[in-house]
């Protein structure tokens, strides 16, 4: 059987969702690092703390950057367009990623020259700009930029704040803001899953609360936003793409699938909340990550299926691109698509090797038996 | 338009490029040879049981952390920067080049985070035999991973199994299966990473022989060298015979590289290769380029051609010829591909204002030219050169790929000639009393630094002025942003990797002066 062009485009919009829902699950290791000057009393809090995330924070590392390369090898204009265009915002992504890299391994090693809390300093950083930042530059996948493509597919931005421009939107912020809160609350489901220290317990359930509620409230914000606000639909026949009142919410009612994947993760983060608040379940972090990867999903499913353009021009509408626009060739999404198909192959075994060093809870005592720590 | 191009602009992103790549190829093949060395030395544990052997693999582990981290930092930036810097050229390539991205983070990337964790946090929590296994599975990620991003960048030098499509005005994959076997990815992957493999030997070899001259852990000084010794001259052998066939494939694919590589001017039959030279301004000119004489020069006679041609007495044609043409030996004239080229363009154009004014008679006798054999054969090929205003412009920069690729050859021998003095004094047991070689392999550690990055240089100086041989020239495939933008971020990095690698030498020096946990 034949395997349609518009078949192979969906599918890999639909990998590159579940990458993206996969790598905000896992920025639970940045909303910990955010915590790192407020949440631990004391230096071996702290190291706990580090050590708990330090273990993960290759994953969510390693994500990113196959999400960066999927996009490329599947939607290149976007990824020439967005990258090229909107230079600064991703410049101060990969910034707070690189001084994470090192951070973790280098805080507490002797002659370090900078001292730990540069280090420690590094972590905060990209604990909240790499979420902040990732949520305001997925945000623009529904309010638009200001770019034109040439003949060529050359693209022009129009702003020369290159991309900076999209943090004086409110509704890019709103999301920004909520992904970092997503991050914060994932951050504190894991460490109360992997730490356990009575005091850091207790203060990890309060901060819970304080991060819960801001986290609603501006991914909700968001979603009233997107859902009752215009979108920019795509003409399926003439490529033409307008501003349309209610499109997202008429994609998502369309498209069962989203609606179940954004009703039924909503859901599980609202179970994930009432756990670790009320109940103060370890198991919380379960939630919320099952709970975040079909909401992310939904959110990319609405951008980008439906007669829609997934990553819109505000000035120039007919720059916009879809699916169609953007994407490879169908020979290299289809070799693409046997590629992919190691993937499960691939979560199997990050689960078998996780499982396996991860059989106990971090505590002092453990730390103490280590041989690698940060 | 895409014909205003600003060579500051250009400027500034090359030196970024640049900066990034230098800085991540200091971490990238420590990272490639130490995790196999770690791997001989668990494996010996887990065979012998010696306790000996796990000290001497984590000592070298906690080195490995050290180096693996900020290799991780710098990699991070130089695939994105692809689309942030060089974003014309992201959507020219990206349904081939993109693939390779992905396949790597995909199958190699997962895997190599994926049981890092475990080595170095497995220790106490699983069994040997999956602690033994994790490892050498880092070290079959990291190079995977360097396997696939070698076949991207060898797609850029001899750009295979494509096909171009008028309709998006980009090139598109029409064969994986010749992208990843093209001959100059098989060649590049083998000869990178085996020497990767060498400046991880020379480090264990130079860093075992300082603990041997402060007479402190001799035992893990000697069985360290014994083992980086051995590997270090197979790979240097297999360096060797790697650097030999990427000549071979060098010559057909990218004449004008290798002819710059040998300052060879005139085409000329029985060459000789020259093993040491001086170049000097011969005073003469080809366009605004300057001609070299090679002098004080030392040359294996006929060697040159028979790596090119295979036969002694084979032609090998100099950058004249390869410039200013050579009728009797078919090659054509660089002003002439360039004509070609912009007719080329011109045709592509046509079809693009076709299509905007809805011209649908018009689109579909230039789209049926695409498909000419004798167009793309004869015409599209060219299309690259459609961007020069200059024949001379094709002319890379001589003295660096000379000098650069003489100076690595030298290094690559002399490390074959220091593991084989390694191993023999090993097996004479007379190392400690050869403080000199000691002192001469401790030096030697910088030395393979910079024979690893002079590969680089000539690869990468000795392919401009393109980014695709023959399609696109570096300054086409630039990002639309400001100069000072990108001189923001060259600065920014240049201080942010600085101050890194400050740290990291000094975190180095530290553990390998604290020596091992006992």
């Amino acid at each position: 059987m034949q395997i349609s062009y518009l078949f192979l485009r969906e599918y890999w919009w639909l990998i590159i969702s579940l990458l993206a829902g996969l790598l905000v699950f896992l920025m639970f290791v940045q909303g910990g690092q955010s915590f790192i000057f407020s949440l631990p009393r004391n230096d071996m809090q702290r190291k706990m703390v580090v050590n708990a995330l330090g273990r993960k924070w290759e994953f969510t590392f390693t994500t990113l950057v196959t999400f960066g390369g999927a996009f490329f090898a599947s939607f290149p204009l976007f990824y020439a367009t967005s990258f090229g265009g909107a230079y600064w915002v991703w410049m101060a992504i990969l910034f707070s990623f690189i001084i994470q890299a090192v951070a973790y391994e280098y805080r507490s090693k002797p002659a370090n020259v900078y001292g730990t809390r540069v280090f420690d300093t590094f972590l905060f950083i990209n604990g909240c700009l790499g979420p902040f930042l990732l949520g305001v530059a997925v945000a623009t996948f529904f309010t638009g930029s200001d770019f034109t493509l040439d003949l060529f597919n050359r693209v022009h931005w129009g702003s020369g704040w290159h991309g900076l421009e999209a943090l004086i939107n409110p509704v890019n912020l709103l999301l920004g803001f909520g992904v970092l809160f997503l991050a914060r609350v994932l951050g504190l489901m894991y460490l109360e899953n992997s730490i356990d220290e009575k005091e850091l317990t207790a203060s990890i359930r309060k901060a819970l609360v304080r991060n819960a509620v801001p986290f609603l409230v501006f991914f909700l914000a968001f979603i009233a936003a997107i859902l009752l606000g215009k979108g920019y639909r795509a003409d399926p026949v003439s490529g033409e793409v307008t501003l349309v009142k209610y499109h997202y919410l008429h994609n998502l009612i369309g498209n069962y699938v989203a609606l179940a994947f954004l009703l039924g993760g909503v859901v599980l983060i609202l179970i994930s909340l009432w756990l670790g608040i009320f109940r103060g379940s370890r198991r919380a972090i379960w939630y919320a990550g099952f709970g975040t990867v079909p909401v992310v999903i939904a959110l990319f499913m609405m951008a980008g299926y439906g007669e829609t353009a997934f990553y819109p021009s505000s000035t120039d509408p007919g720059s916009s691109l879809t699916l169609a626009k953007a994407s490879s060739s169908y020979f290299t999404l289809k070799t693409m698509m046997y590629v992919s198909f190691v993937i499960p192959f691939v979560v199997a075994y990050i689960w078998y090797a996780w499982g396996s060093i991860n059989r106990s809870r971090i505590t002092s005592e453990e730390l103490a038996g280590e041989d690698h720590t940060y | 338009m895409i014909e205003n191009f600003d060579l500051s602009l250009v400027n500034w992103s090359r030196a970024q490029f640049a900066l990034t790549a230098i800085y991540h190829w200091l971490f990238v093949p420590l990272t490639l040879g130490l995790s196999f060395i770690l791997a001989f030395m668990e494996t010996l544990y887990v065979r012998t049981g010696d306790e000996m052997w796990k000290k001497i693999t984590k000592f070298w582990m906690t080195l490995f952390g050290i180096n693996f981290a900020i290799g991780v930092a710098t990699g991070i930036i130089l695939e994105f920067e692809f689309g942030t810097n060089w974003s014309n050229y992201s959507w020219f390539v990206g349904d081939i080049f993109g693939a390779p991205l992905a396949v790597e983070g995909i199958l190699a990337f997962f895997l190599e985070s994926t049981f890092v964790a475990v080595m170095f946090f497995g220790w106490n929590k699983v069994s040997k035999r999956f602690h033994l296994a994790s490892t050498w599975l880092v070290a079959i990620g990291a190079n995977l991973s360097a396997l696939w991003i070698l076949i991207a960048n060898a797609w850029m030098e001899n750009p295979v199994g494509m096909v171009f499509n008028p309709d998006t005005a980009r090139n598109e994959m029409n064969s994986f299966r010749e992208v990843v076997f093209n001959p100059v990815a098989v060649d590049k992957f083998l000869h990178t990473v085996t020497s990767g493999f060498v400046l991880a030997s020379v480090f264990v070899v130079g860093i075992s022989a300082w603990f041997l001259i402060r007479k402190r852990e001799e035992v893990l000084a000697r069985k360290s060298i014994l083992i980086a010794g051995i590997f270090g001259l197979v790979s240097g052998l297999a360096v060797a015979l790697t650097g030999d066939s990427s000549a071979r494939t060098l010559a057909q694919v990218q004449p004008v590289k290798f002819a710059a590589m040998e300052a060879l001017y005139e085409g000329k039959a029985n060459a000789g290769l020259t093993v040491i030279g001086a170049l000097a301004d011969s005073g003469e000119r080809i366009g605004e380029k300057k001609v070299h004489d090679v002098k004080l020069k030392i040359a294996i006679p006929k060697l040159l051609s028979v790596m090119t041609t295979g036969k002694g007495d084979g032609y090998v044609p100099g950058l004249k010829d390869l410039v200013n043409g050579n009728p009797e030996r078919g090659i054509l004239s660089v002003s002439e591909m360039m004509e070609r080229g912009r007719y080329a363009r011109q045709v592509l154009i046509d079809y693009k204002m076709a299509r905007e004014l809805g011209d649908t008679e018009t689109m579909a006798s230039l789209a049926a030219k695409f498909e000419e054999k004798d167009f793309v054969e004869n015409y599209f090929r060219y299309f690259g050169y459609s961007y020069f205003e200059h024949p001379w412009q094709v002319i890379p920069s001589v003295p660096v790929t000379f000098y650069a690729f003489r100076v690595m050859v030298g290094l690559g021998f002399f490390f074959i000639l220091l593991f084989t003095l390694a191993i023999w004094f090993h097996r004479k047991k007379t190392l400690e009393k050869n403080r000199w070689f000691l002192w001469i392999a401790l030096f030697s550690i910088p030395l393979a630094y910079l024979a690893s990055e002079l590969g680089w240089i000539v690869t990468e100086m000795g392919r401009q002025p393109w980014i695709i041989q023959n399609l696109m020239p570096v300054h086409v495939a630039v990002s639309n942003i400001s100069a000072g933008a990108v001189q923001t971020t060259f600065w920014l990095f240049a201080v942010l990797f600085t101050a890194l690698l400050i740290a990291e030498i000094s975190i180095m020096v530290r553990q390998i002066k604290t020596g091992p946990k006992h």
